[in-house]
Order: C-alpha cells, then sequence, then structure tokens
C-alpha cells in the first residue's frame, strides 16, 4: 500500500537506529530557508478549518497536561489516583484526538479505507465516553 | 449440477446456505469441545478439581451470598490466621464476577442453579466461546475455512483442556477467551484502524485483567508487535490510531483493579508499552512534519532526532529502574528469563511442580500433529508477510519460548499452535482440493494459465515443476491422508482427555483386579471430620498446597494458603514441620493451632504426599532461618534422603517424619512396617509425639490430623508428662516434685 511504502525507511532506519550510516549526500549545504517557517506558513496555507479546531484543542490538552504534570512535581503526588486519571485523561484524549485527526486527514484516505469521517467521530466519541468513564471512576 | 462446484460455493445464492453451514459447523465444536470436557463429572461427580479452584469457588460462594460491594472490601480472617488476608484487593476478580453474573441471569430468567454447578461447568462453556473466538481471529489471518479448522483445533486440544475441564474452575478457565478475543480485536483495530475496535480491545484487556495475572503477556505482545510493525518500516497511521487507543484506554482501565493498582506505570513489565506509546508519538509526530516539509536535509535531522529520542527514553528507563522509581522485573516472570533464579532465590516458585520446564514428550502429548504443522504455518506466515502475519509470527516464537521454560505455559502456546497449523492445514487443502474443481477445462490450458498467474508463489511453482499433479489419485491421496490425521487427531485428544486430564485430584480413583472402580476418598473424609467434629474457629496448619481446600471443604481457618504471598509465614510452617517437637511446639502454640494436618501416602504409595514435599518445606524454612533449619541435616551421611533406618536423627524427629508414622507399626501385626512410596522398610520402632496427638486418621491413612495438645496442667514439659504416664522415669520425675515441695515448705 502506498503510505507504507512512503514511510517505510524514514521509520526502519530511525527505530533501528541506522541513521549513524547513512550519510547525508551533501553534508555542508544547510537548507537555506527555514525550515520550521516555511512548515509553518504549508501548515497555515493547507490545513482545513476543522483540522485546525482539531489542532487548537490538541493544544490546549498539551497545556493542560503540561500544567497539571508541573504542578504535580511542584506540590508532590499523593492522591496518586486523582493526579494519574487527570493526566491520563489529558494524554487520552490527545490521543483520540489525535486519532480523529489521521482519519478525518485527507491525505490518509488510503490507509483507512473503511472509516469514513463520520464513522471517525463516532469512534472519537465512543473511546472518549469510555475514557471519561474510567477516569471519573479511577478519581475516586 | 451443470456448474462446477466452486462456482457454486462462491455463488451468491448459496451464500445463505454457507452461512448456515458455518453457525452448524461452529455449534458443533462448541458442543465437541463441551461433551469432550464432562468426562469427570460423568465418571465422577460435579466437583470442584485441583487446588486452587477452591479459593475461587470460596469466592463465588461469598459474592453470590453477599452482594458485589462486600465482596470487594471482603476482609477474609479465616486464612492466614494471624494476619488475615485484604481478598478483595488481592485477587483477580475476574471469574467470580462472571459466574456471579451467570448466576443472577440463571436466576432472572427461572433457572435456579446452584453456584457449584455453575462454576465447575464454567471452564466447558467458556473453551465454546474461545473456538468461536480462535475462528475470528484465523479468519482475520487466512479465511474462513483456516478459522473453521482453528476453532476445531481448539476446541478439543488437549493443552487447552487440561487446564479447563469441568470442576478446573480456575482464571485460565476464561483467560483464553479473553486472551484470544483481545487478540482478534488487535487485528481487526489495526487492520481497518479504527479507533471503535481500539476502545472494544481495551475493554477486553480490562476484563482481562481482571481474570488473570496473565495479562501481562498481552501487554507486551501487542507492543512488541507494533514496535517490529515500526522496525520494519510498516508505520501506518492505522497503526498509530489502533495502538494509542488501546494503551490510552486499556491501562487507565487495568488500574482499576485494585490487585494492579499503580503496577502499570511502575513496573517493569509494563514499560515495553509505555516506551512503544512514546515511541509512536515521535515516529507519528515526525512522519506528519516528513509530510509537511518534503527536505532531505530535514528529514535526516528528524531522524537523528529520533534516535536521539528513543536512546534517551531507553536511558530514562534504566535509570529510573535503577533508581528504584521503576519496580523491577518480579521474581515469577523473571524466572522466565533467567530459568536458573527461582531455584536458587525463590524456593517458593521453583516449589511448583508446574514451573518446571517443559519436555518434549509433553509438546507430542498436548498437541499431538498440531506441533509439526505449526512451524509449516509459521512459515505460510512468512510468505505473505501482513501486517497481522507479524503478530501470529511473534505469538508463536515467545509462546514457543515461554512454554519451553515452564510447563505451565502451554496454555498460551496451544492458541498459537492452533492457529499456525489451521492455516498451513488449510493452505495445503486449498491447494488440493480446489484442484478437483478445474475437471472440465483441459488441464493443458490451465496449468499454463496457472504457471503465469503464480509464479511467485513456491508451492505452486514446484507443482508446475512435475505437472502430475493433476491426477486424481494424487489430490485424493492426499486428502485421504490428511483426513486420517484429522481423525487420528480427535482419537488421540479423545484418548488424552480421558485417561490423563480428567481426574479430580480431590477423590483418588484406582481399579480393582476385577476391572471396577475403587475411589479413594480420604480427603472429603478427613476434610468433612474437621468440619463436623472440631470448633467452629479451630485453626489448622498444613503445608500451603491444601490451604484452599481446607477453607473450602472444612471450612476452618488457615495458617498458610495456596495463595503465596507471604514467604515468612509458610516458612514460619515449614519450620514448625521440620524441626524438633521440642521447638515447634512454641511455635504451635503461638500461632494458636489448634489441628495440624498432614498428608501420607506411604500406606497406598500415593506419591503426592507430605514427605515427599518436605525437601521443599526445609528449603523453604532454611532460606529464612539458615541457623536453625539446614538442609543437610536431612540427609544421610551419604547424602541420600530416607525414610528407613539409615535417617538421620534430625529427620527422624522431626514433626513431619514422626506425624507421617506414628502408629504406623501397629497396620502391620509386629512386622517391619512397609513405606510404599519410598519403598522403605522403616525402623521397628515407631515414632512418639509427646506434645501432639492424632486426632483423626482416614481410611487409607492418607490424610493424618493431629490435635495440639493443651499445655500440662502441672506445668511439666509434655515429653516429662508423658514419660512420667509411661511408668518410665517415675522417681527421677518425683524428686524434683518432692524438691519443690520442700521449698515450699520452707518458705
Amino acid at each position: 500500500m502506498p503510505p507504507k511504502k512512503a514511510t517505510s525507511t524514514s521509520a526502519a532506519a530511525a527505530a533501528a537506529g541506522t541513521t549513524s550510516t547513512f550519510t547525508p549526500k551533501k553534508p555542508s549545504t544547510k537548507p537555506s530557508k527555514n525550515p520550521v517557517a516555511m512548515a509553518y506558513t504549508r501548515y497555515i496555507e493547507d490545513t482545513p478549518q476543522r483540522t485546525k479546531l482539531l489542532d487548537a484543542f490538541l493544544g490546549f490538552l498539551v497545556v493542560v497536561g503540561v500544567l497539571q504534570f508541573v504542578y504535580c512535581v511542584i506540590a508532590g503526588n499523593y492522591p496518586f489516583n486523582a493526579f494519574l486519571s487527570g493526566f491520563s485523561a489529558t494524554v487520552g484524549q490527545f490521543v483520540l484526538t489525535v486519532s480523529l485527526r489521521m482519519q478525518t486527514n485527507l491525505a490518509n484516505k488510503g490507509a483507512f479505507g473503511e472509516v469514513s469521517p463520520e464513522r471517525a467521530f463516532a469512534d472519537f466519541v465512543f473511546g472518549s465516553l469510555i475514557l471519561h468513564f474510567f477516569c471519573v471512576h479511577f478519581i475516586n | 449440477m451443470a456448474p462446477s462446484p466452486d462456482s457454486i460455493l462462491k455463488d451468491e445464492s448459496t451464500k445463505n446456505l454457507r452461512s448456515l453451514l458455518k453457525v452448524i459447523i461452529l455449534l458443533t465444536i462448541a458442543g465437541a469441545a463441551i461433551a469432550s470436557r464432562l468426562f469427570s463429572v460423568i465418571r465422577f461427580e460435579s466437583i470442584i478439581h485441583e487446588f486452587d479452584p477452591w479459593f475461587n469457588f470460596r469466592a463465588s460462594k461469598y459474592l453470590v451470598k453477599n452482594g458485589l460491594y462486600s465482596f470487594w472490601d471482603w476482609f477474609d480472617d479465616r486464612t492466614w490466621h494471624p494476619l488475615g488476608r485484604v481478598t478483595g484487593g488481592t485477587l483477580y476478580p475476574g471469574l467470580m464476577v462472571t459466574s456471579g453474573i451467570i448466576y443472577h441471569i440463571l436466576r432472572f430468567l427461572t433457572f435456579p442453579v446452584d453456584i457449584r454447578n455453575i462454576c465447575v461447568l464454567l471452564a466447558p462453556a467458556f473453551s465454546g466461546l474461545t473456538a468461536f473466538a480462535t475462528y475470528l481471529f484465523t479468519k482475520e489471518m487466512k479465511d474462513e475455512s483456516a478459522g473453521l479448522l482453528a476453532a476445531a483445533f481448539i476446541g478439543i486440544a488437549p493443552g487447552y483442556i487440561s487446564r479447563s475441564v469441568a470442576g478446573s474452575y480456575d482464571n485460565e478457565a476464561i483467560a483464553i477467551f479473553l486472551l484470544m478475543f483481545t487478540f482478534y480485536l488487535w487485528i481487526k483495530a489495526l487492520k481497518l484502524g479504527s479507533a471503535f475496535w481500539g476502545a472494544l480491545c481495551a475493554l477486553f484487556y480490562f476484563y482481562m485483567v481482571a481474570a488473570w495475572g496473565g495479562y501481562v503477556f498481552i501487554t507486551n505482545m501487542i507492543p512488541l508487535h507494533a514496535f517490529l510493525l515500526i522496525l520494519m518500516g510498516r508505520y501506518s497511521p492505522r497503526l498509530y490510531v489502533s495502538y494509542t487507543t488501546w494503551y490510552a484506554l486499556g491501562t487507565l482501565a487495568s488500574m482499576q483493579i485494585p490487585f494492579v493498582g499503580f503496577i502499570p506505570i511502575r513496573s517493569s513489565e509494563h514499560m515495553a508499552a509505555l516506551g512503544v506509546f512514546g515511541l509512536l508519538q515521535i515516529v507519528g509526530a515526525v512522519e506528519f512534519i516528513r509530510a509537511q516539509v518534503p527536505s532531505r536535509q530535514f528529514q535526516i535531522l528528524l531522524r537523528t532526532f529520533l534516535v536521539i529520542a528513543f536512546a534517551l527514553s531507553a536511558a530514562a528507563l534504566v535509570g529510573l529502574t535503577v533508581s528504584g522509581t521503576i519496580a523491577p522485573w518480579s521474581g515469577r516472570f523473571y524466572s522466565l528469563w533467567d530459568t536458573g533464579y527461582a531455584k536458587i532465590h525463590i524456593p517458593i516458585i521453583a516449589s511448583v511442580s508446574e514451573h518446571q520446564p517443559t519436555a518434549w514428550p509433553a509438546f507430542f502429548f498436548d498437541l499431538n500433529m498440531l506441533i509439526w504443522l505449526f512451524p509449516a504455518g509459521i512459515y505460510m506466515f512468512f510468505r505473505d508477510l501482513a501486517d497481522e502475519h507479524v503478530f501470529v509470527i511473534v505469538y508463536g516464537v515467545m509462546a514457543s519460548y515461554f512454554a519451553g521454560v515452564m510447563v505451565r505455559l502451554m496454555l498460551t502456546l496451544t492458541p498459537v499452535v492452533c492457529v499456525a497449523a489451521a492455516v498451513a492445514l488449510s493452505t495445503i487443502l486449498d491447494v488440493y482440493t480446489s484442484m478437483e474443481t478445474p475437471k472440465a477445462p483441459p488441464p493443458e490450458a490451465d496449468e499454463e494459465k496457472k504457471k503465469k498467474k503464480k509464479r511467485a508463489s513456491l508451492l505452486t511453482s514446484a507443482r508446475d515443476a512435475f505437472g502430475g499433479i493433476y491426477a486424481n489419485g494424487s489430490k485424493v491421496t492426499v486428502v485421504v491422508a490428511i483426513t486420517a490425521y484429522l481423525f487420528y487427531f480427535v482419537q488421540h485428544c479423545t484418548w488424552v482427555t480421558s485417561n490423563a486430564y480428567s481426574s479430580p485430584s480431590v477423590v483418588l480413583a484406582s481399579r480393582m483386579p476385577d476391572g471396577s472402580q475403587h475411589i479413594i476418598d480420604d480427603y472429603r473424609e478427613a476434610y468433612y471430620w474437621l468440619r463436623k467434629n472440631t470448633p467452629e474457629d479451630a485453626k489448622i496448619m498444613s503445608w500451603w498446597d491444601y490451604g484452599y481446600q481446607i477453607g473450602g471443604m472444612a471450612d476452618r481457618t488457615t495458617l498458610v494458603d495456596n495463595n503465596t504471598w507471604n514467604n515468612t509465614h509458610i516458612a514460619t510452617v515449614g519450620k514448625a514441620m521440620s524441626s524438633r517437637e521440642e521447638i515447634s511446639y512454641p511455635i504451635l502454640r503461638k500461632h494458636d493451632v489448634d489441628y495440624v494436618l498432614i498428608i501420607f501416602g506411604g500406606l497406598l504409595g500415593y506419591s503426592g504426599d507430605d514427605i515427599n514435599k518436605f525437601l521443599w518445606m526445609i528449603r523453604i524454612a532454611e532460606g529464612i532461618w539458615p541457623d536453625e533449619v539446614k538442609e543437610r541435616d536431612f540427609f544421610t551421611s551419604r547424602g541420600e534422603y530416607k525414610v528407613d533406618h539409615e535417617a538421620s536423627e534430625t529427620m527422624k524427629n522431626s514433626l513431619m517424619y514422626k506425624m507421617s508414622y506414628y502408629n504406623y507399626n501397629s497396620l502391620f501385626g509386629g512386622g517391619p512396617a512397609q513405606d510404599r512410596v519410598r519403598g522403605a522398610r522403616l525402623p521397628a520402632q515407631g515414632p512418639t509425639l509427646d506434645t501432639i496427638e492424632e486426632a483423626f486418621t482416614s481410611e487409607n491413612w492418607i490424610v493424618r490430623i493431629y490435635k495440639v495438645k493443651d499445655l500440662d496442667k502441672l506445668g511439666r514439659d509434655h515429653a516429662a508428662a508423658n514419660a512420667f504416664n509411661a511408668g518410665k522415669a517415675k522417681r527421677k520425675a518425683r524428686k524434683p516434685r518432692v524438691k519443690g515441695a520442700k521449698k515450699l515448705r520452707v518458705l
């Protein structure tokens, strides 16, 4: 399948740690444009509105998660289950949202043949409900 | 029929017929799976077998009687006598809750079935479900025909039957079903890339965690699969979606079980899952950014970043483990890697017979022809390596290793063997039965067509090279041979199940010379004696093997039981059993022991008795008190473990020896007593007991119960009192008494 082929080299090489053997062709010439800036402009231009909304939500989740973590580091983790349920709520919701983002992304159409965007949203709701049930149960 | 059979089978109009056939086949398989597990119920009675199930049964009774909430908070003061056990927080509640639910459903449907019968028949019922789950799993691997074969295999494979016969009410009874179903859901989630299936997988994973400690296998299997897929360059958004959904929900869910608690984030067994979760985030991010910026340089930077992140997280894991934030591998799991570990450091793990390495015949015995179809099936998976095939390969490799290390883990190997063998066999059958169809077209053209089409496939090209395979004779021969093997497989399975795995260890069956069956029911005789003739709060000391049975059948308080959570307490019992009476008696008194129960097989030749387990008691006690109990002292000067007149003094004076052979001489009418298990002739003078007295000995002398004597009324020690009663050393005993009196008079 096409996505597999596209990703194979990078992931395999990266995860196996064979990067050291893989020397760049032109090590001296760095890309002249700042890649971050390039990525940013591309992102602003190409991303659909709904996906941006999801990204905003993701950013919010990251902020909440980091805040919780920092608070845990500062104030100690005495009700550990409370920290865990709060933190894993953000992590789980983040992951589910990223999944939804992937599934609704047009570029991934080939990978998710049988999962329509509507189905993906229903899955997202289902997963989130379970996640929240367990979080509420776990926070005691 | 005018069209070829193949086209009939593929015809749309016969779809219903085929699904009907499928349903019938699956129902038949479930019927066979259930029926072949009922040998022991039909032969003996509907009773719980073995040791562990007795606790599960007792817990289920408690659950049914007191409801879920009090079961959850159950503090059991009738086990581990001085300590008690927080049962609600130290068991996997899945099994009991399942049977409790079934119980209430049946009552709701106005079938008031006794909880005991539900417990006895739970494993056969779930084996039918296991067959169905295996069908689904294999269907994802190949096709429905392979699925049906796999279902048939697992339905009757002795490797699985051994742990799931009727009456074997153990965690594994439902765990294997959950294992297969969780794996099925995982494969399904991975194939579709659906968060819904991932969440379902997490839910069943949760159920599995609630049911069996072997859930750790799943938590390492799925990450390993995902990790290998990443390494193979098969990362896809589907992998991300399914894995992260499973992990995020499944881990949170698994922490709800009180016994598991925070283990999923604190122990090394679960770090693989967390690591792969982190890795997938990074890989996902890298893939995302790469799609945004198609720059070669940037990719290289990213890859370096990926490698560094991976190395850093691995280092962090090692650091956290070393610093103690993350608990290292627990002994039970660690001994799977370092196979000599348990024997040296934790004798209690090594003492269990199920924890020994597996011998070759066991594989053939438990799996018959599946075991040699298994590698062929794995090879088939390699031939067309899809994402889900990687899973079966990894599962096969890991499970084979574990089954080789530990007899008990044969259970987790059996499903994958069934799947792989079914795939191998159905591939063969595909080749040799589909040849039946092109009878009508001329073989020449067909062959040529096939040759062009299936160049890549190894088996086909080999067949084309010979060319003669279209002959009906060879096809029939192969198919007949395979059918014969399948029939033989059924026969073998039935034979093994009937002969090896269907005996309820609570009652021992033997054959009389005329072929009639003789049942030896000493265990229950003794346990019921305890139940009827001892006070309600009597404390029974026995070796931990019998703890659950005493709790379940005799309904009395025990000191130690099969849940070996407190090694020191067990060592205390071991010390009491292996010491001299003078040392044991204070231990017994301090623990409020009223009765001591031992198993003695010397009369009947029942080899699983306490003298044969005695060395383990000594070893476990020696682990705690190396100065007071020494294994060496129990051997003869030549290093032999003997019970006859050559036995060492320590051995002869140990409480266990004395209790086992007390009064045994009287059975032999003056002649030397014979021990049929050890094949030894006992010394003419039997042992004497001072501090305890015989309370009950069962019909065949298998169970012997001793009552711990109260303190002597006159304050003497028991040995002196006994000597006094026997008329020996009368004068000696009198003197100090007179002296004492004198002293009193003086004062």
